[in-house]
């Protein structure tokens, strides 16, 4: 058996985490399904790419790469405003459309307006950027070998270990930090957390900023290694929520779990079932887990 | 000359008319479930995919590329596509109805992307990317006259419009159909009463999918060919526009918002024909999909009840209904 699979679904199961670790605290502190979360990768990976441009432009030209990587100091200054954007983006989703249907007794009202937003974003950067591919760079990365018959490029390395770094780093902050807590408190309960003087409003801003921050990261992962579409939100939606499911909602390592198992599924799928059907493989996935057990990996309470 | 074209406008205006109306069907079923029980169902184009595709398969004659030469009548591929549409929509609404209403439509949602994935891709028995053609159309014998031959598919549709009306107007008034809203607006005190809420969701839903399967064989013999990509989520997002503008829990609502939001999207559509150049095209075209995810933004948070809202309805057997009555009879 060819263990090439490993490293690809590794890389899908990353891609996948860091988008369901926003649909997971989305749901466990807003209390809804966020459909339009798939078009913040999208939005967050055309943003780089524009970002990335005009860093390019302003350092006059052609931008040198990092050595063994395919990109340069523009990508990586580009993705820290990117991701910025990415999360104000889904603050002013909320401030323009989420807030108002929060509140209301229907919360499924939210995941209307969401998907109707899903629809409305993606259908903006088709307008803008239309529908052919783009992407960061168009050089070639020689993959090398890992042994084990396993081989990997550089770039997909280097973006695990950032993926690792990114997902410690927001676990020790929801774990260890004051403000971790109070969003923990805000996701048990909201009224009892107001009353014990958490700003509720803050603890929702920073969760659309972490969410957003991860999702666009994610998206620029696509980017580097596929391509940027303005579908590959959409595309990556229902991976995104089996993947928060299967780990438990609210749990935020149970959704990089859960993502890298839909990536290591997806990935074998496509050696053994054939890729066409690899959009099938979330679905079954979450299908089993929400007959098995909804609660989910490590959730507590379903 | 002028007869010519008052009688093209005349059969242009019965096409639209009765395409309208095959949408006001789907939107119809997805008012049984979102309107009358309050079950979010994201999957819409999934189940209106079945019912196109069973129809197509049952009614086709031999010869075709994918699974199907039956060639059995009409009549039959519409009931075909409603049992198998009603049995997908059984399996979903099994596995997820027990849990909360946000895993109903993230499953939705899955079984559509799955339904569109097989119409794509299992080429031996739904054509795959090529689709199913020569599908029987009815009346088919009047295609050499444009305006007789809509006009007959318009009233065949608009009668079927009308069965269901009636029909889901009954249901809805019956004790079944207030047991479903009470199940939406108190599930606690419905189970209180000794009605079992999954019991009244599951048959809900699955006479929702059964109507959005009918919906889906009626465009496919009114229009003689499907492909998979007539089944994207844009046929959701505009179902579920439909019945959010029109007034959803009203099934006159889900007609007229049907008629409204598809006379609004073709005469977009032919501004964006007439107005850009081709090569601009697909991106005027994805304008107006943002366009129509504003429009139902803001319905949703400046006028939820749509353009007719839901109306009260509540047994003939209580005050409330008896002083209703009195009043009206009052009247001059």
């Amino acid at each position: 058996m060819n263990l090439q699979f490993l490293v690809d679904g590794l890389l899908t199961g990353s891609i996948v985490g860091l988008g369901a670790i926003g649909v997971t605290l989305t749901y466990s502190i807003l209390r809804f399904s966020n459909f339009a979360h798939g078009e913040f990768l999208a939005w967050g990976a055309y943003a780089a790419l524009v970002a990335a441009g005009v860093l390019g432009w302003l350092a006059g030209g052609d931008v040198a790469a990092i050595a063994p990587f395919s990109f340069g100091w523009t990508l990586i200054l580009a993705s820290v405003i990117a991701m910025v954007f990415t999360g104000l983006l889904a603050l002013t989703l909320d401030w323009l459309l989420f807030r108002h249907l929060r509140r209301r007794a229907n919360a499924i009202t939210a995941v209307m307006a969401s998907f109707g937003a899903a629809m409305a974003l993606r259908s903006l950067l088709e307008f803008i950027f239309t529908s052919s591919p783009a992407y960061f760079s168009r050089k070639l990365q020689i993959a090398q070998k890992l042994g084990l018959g396993i081989r990997a490029t550089p770039d997909q390395m280097v973006l695990i270990a950032a993926t690792a770094v990114l997902v410690t780093a927001i676990h020790l902050v929801v774990t260890r930090t004051q403000v971790g807590r109070s969003m923990r408190a805000v996701s048990e309960n909201p009224d009892l957390a107001r009353v014990a003087g958490i700003d509720v409003g803050r603890i929702v801003a920073i969760t659309w900023m972490i969410g957003g921050g991860l999702a666009c990261f994610a998206g620029i992962m696509v980017g580097l290694l596929v391509q940027i579409r303005p579908y590959m939100g959409l595309d990556l939606l229902l991976p995104l929520f089996a993947a928060a499911i299967l780990g438990g909602i609210g749990s935020i390592p149970g959704a990089l779990i859960g993502g890298l198992i839909v990536g290591l599924a997806e990935a074998l799928a496509v050696q053994t079932v054939g890729a066409e059907w690899r959009s099938a493989v979330a679905f079954v996935l979450l299908i089993a887990m929400l007959l098995v057990r909804p609660s989910g990996l490590m959730g507590g309470k379903s | 000359m002028l007869d010519l074209f008052s009688s093209g406008m005349a059969g242009y205006l019965a096409f639209f008319l009765a395409t309208a109306l095959s949408y006001a069907i789907i939107c119809l079923g997805l008012n049984l479930q979102w309107g009358q029980t309050g079950l979010f169902n994201v999957g819409v184009a999934g189940f209106v995919a079945v019912g196109a595709y069973t129809s197509a398969i049952l009614t086709t004659p031999p010869g075709g590329a994918h699974l199907g030469g039956f060639g059995l009548p009409i009549v039959a591929g519409w009931a075909g596509a409603m049992l198998v549409s009603a049995a997908v929509t059984a399996f979903v609404g099994l596995v997820t109805l027990r849990l909360r209403a946000d895993y109903l439509a993230i499953a939705t949602f899955g079984i559509a992307v799955s339904i569109q994935l097989v119409a794509l891709n299992a080429q031996s028995i739904t054509g795959g990317p090529f689709g199913i053609g020569f599908i029987p159309r009815l009346f088919g014998g009047f295609a050499e006259n444009a305006l007789l031959f809509n006009l007959a598919n318009l009233a065949c549709v608009a009668l079927v419009v009308l069965i269901l009306y009636i029909g889901l107007e009954r249901l809805v008034r019956s004790p079944w159909g207030r047991v479903l809203r009470a199940v939406r607006e108190d599930e606690e005190a419905a189970r209180a009463l000794g009605k079992s809420p999954s019991r009244y969701r599951l048959q809900a839903f699955v006479l929702g999918g059964a109507i959005m399967g009918l919906g889906g064989a009626v465009q496919a013999h009114f229009i003689g060919f499907i492909a998979p990509e007539n089944y994207l989520p844009t046929l959701t997002f505009q179902v579920w526009t439909m019945l959010i503008i029109g007034g959803s829990g009203n099934n006159l609502g889900a007609i007229l918002g049907g008629v409204a939001i598809w006379g609004l999207w073709s005469l977009s559509g032919s501004a964006v024909t007439a107005f850009f150049p081709p090569e601009q095209q697909a991106r005027a075209a994805a304008r107006q999909i943002a366009g129509i995810g504003v429009l139902l933004s803001l319905a949703l948070i400046l006028r939820p009840r749509g353009l007719l809202g839901e109306r009260i309805n509540v047994s003939r057997h209580t005050e409330a209904a008896s002083l209703v009555s009195n009043q009206t009879d009052q009247r001059p």
